[in-house]
């Protein structure tokens, strides 16, 4: 059996670590299998909206300046481990950015996934059709 | 009977989610409900060892001890988030187990529903 849990992160990166954790605990996927039977399995999906695209920027220096890794890289370790990444297009937009300014890939590590733009109404379809929904 | 997953991300002290997650727990457990609560981030705080009660400060110990006596409570804490604030594992109490953060995947996999409270 499968089943999709949503992991929406709305939070400010490096304000708490809410955001951080909610992306940490979909990447914890890929592990889980030493606590379920055979055969099931989760799928995360993540999802970026509100202030929560601002996670989602490209070249952070938290790890310069606070010696942690970024949510950049958190992002792209995400993509990685092939986790579908959905960022909402007009939260981008309300902060006046555009995809240039937004981590989508991760080819540099060897990521084939993209983490893909997408209008709101394609993220609540998402939320209405998982098993479980967490907002962080 | 159902089984409720609570992920909680606040601390013992300071909100009033902790003590809402708590509550809600004792809820459902008195209905006869299983519940897995998994604490992470500054939440691992309320499963260190030692805790004492003081007027206007938040105290679960005692509750959680008793809904872990109906063995239809499980408690967990992040291990990683307990670490990283230097609370190690013989400073948690006994009734809670420390696990990663997959066992919370885990558990939200069997869950009939999954809470995320104090996620703010």
């Amino acid at each position: 059996m499968k089943k999709k849990i949503a992991f929406v992160i709305k939070s400010l990166p490096y304000n708490r670590e809410t955001s951080r954790l909610g992306l940490t605990h979909a990447i914890a996927s890929q592990s889980v299998d030493v606590y379920l039977d055979e055969g099931d399995m989760i799928e995360p999906v993540v999802c970026f909206i509100g202030d929560g695209v601002l996670n989602c920027l490209k070249d952070q220096q938290c790890m310069k300046h606070y010696n942690n890794t970024s949510m950049e890289t958190h992002i792209k370790n995400a993509l990685l481990v092939d986790l579908q990444v959905y960022i909402c297009k007009e939260d981008i937009e309300r902060f006046g950015l555009t995809k240039d300014d937004i981590v989508t890939d991760a080819q540099e590590i060897g990521a084939d996934k993209i983490a893909e733009i997408v209008p709101f109404d394609k993220i609540q379809g998402i939320m209405e059709e998982v098993d479980h929904l967490q907002f962080f | 009977m159902g089984k409720l997953t609570i992920g909680t991300f606040a601390s013992l002290v300071g909100s009033y989610a902790m003590d809402f997650a708590v509550k809600l727990s004792e809820a459902a457990i008195n209905k006869g409900h299983e519940v897995d609560l998994w604490l992470s981030g500054n939440a691992t705080m309320l499963s260190k060892k030692g805790q004492k009660s003081f007027q206007d400060y938040s105290y679960h110990l005692k509750t959680i001890e008793g809904l872990s006596s109906t063995g239809r409570f499980n408690i967990a804490t992040c291990d990683a988030c307990s670490e990283a604030r230097g609370y190690h594992k013989d400073d948690t109490i006994s009734c809670c187990k420390r696990n990663t953060m997959d066992w919370y995947l885990a558990s939200c996999f069997t869950a009939d529903r999954v809470l995320m409270i104090g996620g703010d």
